[in-house]
This record gives C-alpha cells, sequence and structure tokens, in this order.
C-alpha cells in the first residue's frame, strides 16, 4: 500500500490501454524496417569504417540495397548471399561494393535458410562479445559496492572528446554516477554515423563508436581508482537510433536517451520511421543491459507543467509497454519526468512531490530519470541553486533513481567545471541530511498530495483510452503529446522506410529476445 | 587574510552618491564591493591562492578576500572572492539603445491592427540553427506566454506559426514566404562559443542576399540578445531579458502600421 492510496485497478486499466496501443503498433512495426535497421544489422556483422569520401560502411551497404530496391529483404540476407557465394566477410563485402568490385544485383539469391546459416558465424561472435562487455559491467559491480542513492547524473558538452574526458573525470571525482556525453546539435537529423574520434562540435560531441570507446575507457580508469563503477550515457534517438544502440552495446554504454515519441515530437522525425527504429534499438539496448530513459520531461518544457502532468504519465505507460515488448524488463526502464512547474503556482512543489512519488508507485522497479527545472531558471544563479535543492528534496523524499543534476548557471551556459561540482555539492548535502525523510512521511488522506495524484492517474486513464481508440499514429496527428501536431507521412527519415519482403530476416531481433536474462544489477 | 565577519575598517571614501563616479554597493555608498567566483587550472594550496588573489588585483580589486577554495580536481581549483573594485562609471555619459515604447495590452493592440493595418497581421518564429531550446520562441509565441504576459497565438488579430527549434535560415525563409509572413521573430536561447552571432548574422546576409530584407520586419531575441547588438547585426529590434510577447507585438504593429502608411 502506497503512501498515495492510488486505485490499484484504475492503474491497471491504464495499463491495459497502454498495452494495446502498443500491441497495436507491433503489428506494424512487424512487418518493415529502415534503413537505419539495417545499418544497425551491419554494424552488428562487424562492418565499420569509412570510405574515401568519409561515408560509413554501413551506409555505402544499404545505399546500394535501396538502390537496388532490395532493402525489402533486409541487409542479412544479401551480406549471406554474399559470403557464401564469395567467400569473403561482411567488411570485404562492404569494401567490395564501395570500390565498385562486387554488385549486389549480381550475386545469385540463395534459400533464407541457407543466407541464416552463412552468416551465422558473425551473428554469434557478436552476441557473445555484447554479452562478455554485459559480463564486465556486472563484475565491476559485484568488486564495488554501490550505495543504494540515487545516481547523479552529470552532463558534459565541450564539443571536444578529449576536453570532455576532462571534465568527465573531474566530475565522477567529485561524485558522479552516471556521465552523459551530449551529443552535438543537430545529430539527431543526420541519417549516419559520424566516425572516428572528434574535437569540433556545437553545443556537445558526435556520438561515434570511437568516442564511445575513448570515454569509456577514461571512466574505467576513473572508476577504479574512485571504486565506484562510472556509468556512460549517450543519446539513442534522431534518425539512426538502432545503429547508435548497437555501437553502445560494443562498447558497454551503460545508459541511453531512448523514447519511442520523442523523435517526432521534437525533432520531426516521421513517425513510421521512428517507431520501427524504436523497437530495434529497444531490443539491442535490453541485450546488453542498457538502461534506457525516455523523454517525458521533454513534454513540459513546451506544455504546461500543471495541466499536462497526465500526459507524462500516459507516456511513461506507453514506453513501458514499448519496451516489454523488445525485451527490456522495468529494471532497465529509466521512465522520465521533470520539476518544471512555475515557482510562482501556489503550493507547486506539492503537486512535484506527487507526481514524483506517483511515478514511484506505480512503475516500483523502474530506475526513474529524474530531470531538473530548466524552463524557470532565470539566470539568478542564486534562486537557481534553491530551485534546484528543492528539486534535489524531491528526488530523494520519493527515491527517483536517475538523478540529472540541476545546474544553478541553466539559462546562461552549458556547464562550467565549478558549476557541476557546486550541483553534486548540494545534491550529496540533500541526500545526506534528508535521507530518509520520505520513509518517515505519510500523506495526508485526501489531502493535496493524494488528491493531485489521483486526479493525474484519472485524466492519464482517460487520454490512454482516448490513444487506444484512435491509434498512436492518429493521436500525434491531432497534437495530444506535447502541443505538438505531425503528419503520419510528414517529418524526416520517411524515404528509409521499406515494407519486408517473405526473405526478410534480422538474424539478432530473435537470438537478442531470447537470450536476455532480463534486468541489470542495480 | 584582513578582515572578519565584522567589517570595523573604516574607508576614507566619500559616501555622497555621485552618478558621475558610480561605484559598487555592497552596504555602503562607495564602498565598491564585488563578488565573483572563477575555477583556476592549478592545485589547491597556498600558492594557488596567491595567484587567485594576484588575478582579482589585476581585475581591478582593492584588497580581495579569497572567502572560499575548493578543489575541483587534482589540478582545478574554485575560488569565491570579494573586494572593493577600485573602478567607476560616468552615469551621466552612458547611452543605451532600447526599444522605447508604451507597450500595448492584447485588445489595444488588436483594435490597433484592425484600424491602422486593416488586416491579421502573420508572425512566423523559430529558434534557429543549432539551438534546440524552444523556451524562448515558446515564451513568446505560445498561448500560454510566460511570467503571466499570453503569447503570440493569444491576439486575435495575429497569425502566427511557431516553427520550433534547429530550423536551419534557409527553411525559415522559406516558410516565410510561404505564409506570406509579415514579422520574423528568431530566438537564440543557450550558446556556445559565440554561435549565435554567427547564425543571426547569417540569416541577414540570407535575406539581403535574396533581396528579401525589407520584405519582412525582423526580429530577434534572447537573454543574452539586446537591442543595440540587434541593430548592429542588421535586425529591426531586439529583445533581451525581462520582456514579453505584449513587447514585441507593440513594437511590430507599430512598425508595420508605419510601413502601411508610408505605402498610402
Amino acid at each position: 500500500m502506497g503512501k498515495l492510496a492510488l486505485d490499484t485497478e484504475k492503474i491497471k486499466q491504464a495499463r491495459g490501454y497502454a498495452g494495446k496501443v502498443a500491441a497495436d503498433m507491433q503489428q506494424f512495426i512487424d512487418l518493415h524496417t529502415t534503413v537505419s535497421v539495417e545499418r544497425a544489422v551491419l554494424r552488428l556483422l562487424g562492418v565499420d569504417g569509412v570510405n574515401a569520401e568519409g561515408v560509413p560502411l554501413p551506409n555505402v551497404v544499404v545505399d546500394a540495397l535501396q538502390n537496388a530496391d532490395r532493402l525489402c529483404n533486409g541487409a542479412a540476407y544479401h551480406v549471406g548471399c554474399a559470403v557464401s557465394h564469395l567467400n569473403i566477410t561482411p567488411q570485404q563485402l562492404a569494401e567490395g561494393i564501395d570500390d565498385g568490385s562486387i554488385d549486389l544485383r549480381s550475386l545469385p539469391l540463395i534459400d533464407r535458410e541457407d543466407a541464416e546459416r552463412a552468416i551465422a558465424p558473425y551473428v554469434d561472435k557478436q552476441i557473445a562479445h555484447i554479452k562478455e562487455r554485459r559480463a564486465e559491467r556486472t563484475a565491476y559491480l559485484d568488486s564495488f559496492k554501490e550505495s543504494d542513492l540515487p545516481y547523479l547524473y552529470c552532463i558534459v558538452a565541450t564539443g571536444n572528446i578529449y576536453e570532455d574526458i576532462v571534465q568527465a573525470t573531474a566530475a565522477a571525482k567529485q561524485g558522479a554516477d552516471i556521465i552523459a556525453v551530449i551529443r552535438t546539435t543537430g545529430q539527431s537529423l543526420l541519417d549516419y554515423v559520424p566516425f572516428g574520434a572528434t574535437t569540433e562540435g556545437f553545443g556537445g560531441t558526435y556520438a561515434t563508436q570511437e568516442n564511445f570507446r575513448l570515454m569509456r575507457e577514461a571512466l574505467d580508469k576513473v572508476g577504479e581508482q574512485e571504486h565506484r563503477y562510472i556509468r556512460l550515457c549517450n543519446y539513442c534517438s534522431g534518425l539512426c537510433m538502432p545503429e547508435i544502440a548497437a555501437m553502445g552495446a560494443i562498447e558497454r554504454l551503460d545508459v541511453m536517451l531512448n523514447d519511442a515519441l520523442y523523435g517526432i515530437l521534437f525533432r520531426d522525425i516521421n513517425m513510421q520511421r521512428t517507431m520501427i527504429d524504436q523497437y530495434f534499438s529497444r531490443v539491442i539496448n535490453g541485450f546488453a543491459g542498457v538502461i534506457i530513459n525516455t523523454g517525458e520531461d521533454n513534454y513540459l518544457t513546451t506544455a504546461d507543467a500543471v495541466s499536462s502532468a497526465h500526459t507524462v504519465l500516459a507516456s511513461q505507460m506507453l514506453n513501458e509497454q514499448f519496451a516489454l515488448l523488445a525485451g527490456l524488463p522495468e529494471e532497465q526502464m529509466g521512465l522520465g519526468h521533470a520539476f518544471e512547474i512555475d515557482p510562482d503556482y501556489p503550493d507547486g512543489f506539492l503537486y512535484e512531490l506527487a507526481q514524483a512519488q506517483m511515478a514511484r508507485e506505480i512503475f516500483p522497479d523502474a530506475p526513474l530519470k529524474y530531470m531538473p527545472p530548466t524552463k524557470y531558471m532565470t539566470g539568478n544563479i542564486f534562486k537557481g541553486n534553491v530551485q534546484d535543492a528543492l528539486f534535489n528534496m524531491v528526488t530523494i523524499m520519493t527515491h527517483q533513481k536517475i538523478h540529472l543534476l540541476g545546474m544553478l548557471t541553466e539559462a546562461i551556459h552549458t556547464p562550467f567545471m565549478s558549476d557541476r561540482a557546486l550541483a553534486i555539492e548540494n545534491a550529496k548535502y540533500i541526500y545526506t541530511t534528508m535521507r530518509h525523510l520520505g520513509d518517515e512521511i505519510e500523506f495526508k488522506e485526501g489531502g493535496i498530495i493524494q488528491k493531485r495524484a489521483a486526479e493525474v492517474l484519472d485524466k492519464a486513464s482517460e487520454l490512454l483510452k482516448e490513444i487506444q481508440d484512435l491509434g498512436l499514429f492518429n493521436t500525434i496527428q491531432r497534437g495530444i503529446f506535447a502541443d505538438v501536431k505531425r503528419p503520419i507521412n510528414g517529418g524526416k527519415g520517411l524515404d528509409g522506410v521499406a515494407v519486408k519482403s517473405m526473405t526478410y530476416f534480422n538474424p539478432f531481433i530473435e537470438r537478442m529476445l531470447n537470450a536476455n536474462e532480463g534486468g541489470v544489477k542495480q | 587574510m584582513s578582515g572578519g565577519l565584522y567589517n570595523t575598517h573604516k574607508g576614507d571614501f566619500d559616501t555622497k552618491k555621485d552618478l558621475t563616479k558610480l561605484r559598487a554597493y555592497g552596504d555602503t555608498m562607495n564602498d565598491g564591493k564585488i563578488q565573483m567566483s572563477f575555477t583556476l587550472p592549478i592545485k589547491n594550496d597556498d600558492k594557488g591562492m596567491a595567484c587567485a588573489t594576484q588575478l582579482a588585483k589585476s581585475m581591478g580589486l582593492e584588497e580581495p578576500n579569497v572567502a572560499y577554495r575548493k578543489s575541483l580536481d587534482d589540478e582545478f581549483t574554485f575560488y569565491v572572492v570579494y573586494g572593493t573594485c577600485a573602478y567607476s562609471v560616468d552615469y551621466t555619459k552612458i547611452t543605451v539603445a532600447a526599444v522605447e515604447q508604451d507597450t500595448m495590452s492584447i485588445p489595444q493592440t488588436n483594435e490597433f491592427i484592425r484600424k491602422n493595418i486593416g488586416r491579421k497581421v502573420v508572425v512566423i518564429g523559430a529558434s534557429t540553427g543549432t539551438d534546440a531550446h524552444t523556451v524562448g520562441i515558446d515564451a513568446i509565441m505560445n498561448m500560454k506566454g510566460f511570467a503571466g504576459h499570453y503569447g503570440l497565438e493569444r491576439y486575435d488579430m495575429l497569425t502566427t506559426y511557431n516553427l520550433g527549434s534547429q530550423i536551419s535560415n534557409e527553411d525559415f525563409i522559406d516558410k516565410a514566404l510561404e505564409v506570406n509572413a509579415d514579422v520574423l521573430l528568431v530566438s537564440q536561447t543557450v550558446t556556445q562559443k559565440d554561435i549565435h552571432i554567427q547564425n543571426l548574422t547569417n540569416l541577414i546576409e540570407l535575406l539581403e542576399a535574396r533581396g528579401l530584407r525589407e520584405r519582412f520586419i525582423v526580429i530577434c531575441g534572447g537573454a543574452r540578445i539586446t537591442h543595440e547588438l540587434a541593430k548592429e547585426l542588421g535586425f529591426d529590434a531586439g529583445f533581451g531579458a525581462n520582456t514579453y510577447a505584449d513587447d514585441v507585438a507593440t513594437f511590430f504593429v507599430n512598425m508595420l502600421a508605419e510601413r502601411v502608411k508610408g505605402a498610402v
């Protein structure tokens, strides 16, 4: 029995609606593939590198498939044909397509089962590699005793991976548990993943496999010194969701921003493309033991945090159901929300407390991701530090897990090293002095907090019922989430969607879904 | 370190307010007290503190007092410094360019448009370039507005298009032509290494290159934007912190009315 006296039947009902929405959408997803899904398959089969013009080889192969009108068969099938006939590796195939020595169209087509057999060694190798990376994480976690406090999540965003490493190392020493390397703005709209170590970006650093590797190495090093496992986070969103997931699995990232709807609403990426992409990306994240973070907090930066609170809960339930279909256990679902109520709103803190406690009670095993105030941060750093302190209090009182540190200089600049240190100091102070406050408190029966939570749950349930009746695509077209309307054939990336043929197969989905042991260590 | 909890030090400064020699104010007129904080990439020891003090002196602080220092990493130390700033400014000689106007209410603005322009005014807004933040443009355009000032969507006599964030300048101009906009609003919220200046300059250059600069009223806004900066970059106006939708609307309807009058 929780503190909010929530109606458990109503929760079940709302979940039921969300489950139906996700199941309906899954039927659509299962019939389709995308250029990014196929590039991710190629990456997992070992295709990497760029050609002389700097085009990533997975793009070279998928472009060739598209030009030959064979994307519908999937990359794995055609790689299988090539491997079987020419006795070459997937990487050699990609190089051959690039230099023109191999023409996909001229390769004889074989049975699907034969193609599957031909690539099986490459699939096995990658599955084993990712399992090994997962085991490394488990070994680290077993060797360091983890505290049960929230994870302090810090951002680095210098644009230069080597400078990011300096900042990340300092942040880890100050107490950060998760380092997120913000991506350069605009990367979400690139239909390829850049290559190699990068030193120039705006507002962030390119997500590349080499940058992942460099930061992973640095965090392992500082983690060993500090006797803590420092988690690495990046952004599995935009037009390359599955590819980023594949790269993250290979390089042992721990946390990925990975929302089912975010790209549609906030980056104007086509909704069909996003739904198909999010599925495979989540299958990979699930298998790799990556905690996904969902983006509900973003709704509140455009819509009002008081009147739109129910859309956050509705979206959390949808994200939960989509994640379950992709084999992600609840322990890997960092469902998102945020502390974004106007500071001038009477009893706003009570509403924040109600929302956070409600999320905790409805998703008891999820490592909830809680975002700091941004919308009402003004440049008054002194008040900003107080706003962040209130946010820290809600986190510790309601047992949020992934705590994105609020910066007192939010709305002024990307954080200075000192801003981050002050944020960590603030959070640690509150975690120490208020550590068990939440456990000591009960909420007044029928009081403001209980009533607020009940109201938000009611409205979320009604909204989910409406979405179930309309279908998700229609819902988004009508602008019900975040006041943003998107047309079904609008946005970026629709030309990268294809209907699967009868020969199509993705060798990783089944392996990853079946092999998922479920749950990461908390 | 000099100073303590209570400052008994009698300054020999004149405590009469003199606008020609304006100084920072702590708790006594003309005491010149200021606070600042910064990080030096050195280890936290006495030598580091001496460096921080020296740096403060070079910035014109007399008797700088390092109130607090803390290691951020082996080779990084954070300092909070108080001191007496030796400099003063002549208030009477300072001029600033600001949009000077009596801001109209929503009904007044609607009435003004009906009377002086005679049709709905089309406004298009976006956070352009690489800036992913929509906070600024939303504060001006969204129905709800910001801090009690309703946004432009609430004005009957305005037709508004909010394109959101990360809109390229090219797309922004194309869309402005498509919807036959009168007014272009550009927001820049968070910027790194002054990229917002390049981006704002680029918009004006593109408009000029396509011969469209005079066709639109072009306004920029954001926490780090001033009217002076905006004019310098070739915008019609700039709106910084503490300005709202009604300030922006008042400005552009007046300017548009002037143009309409001029055209007749």
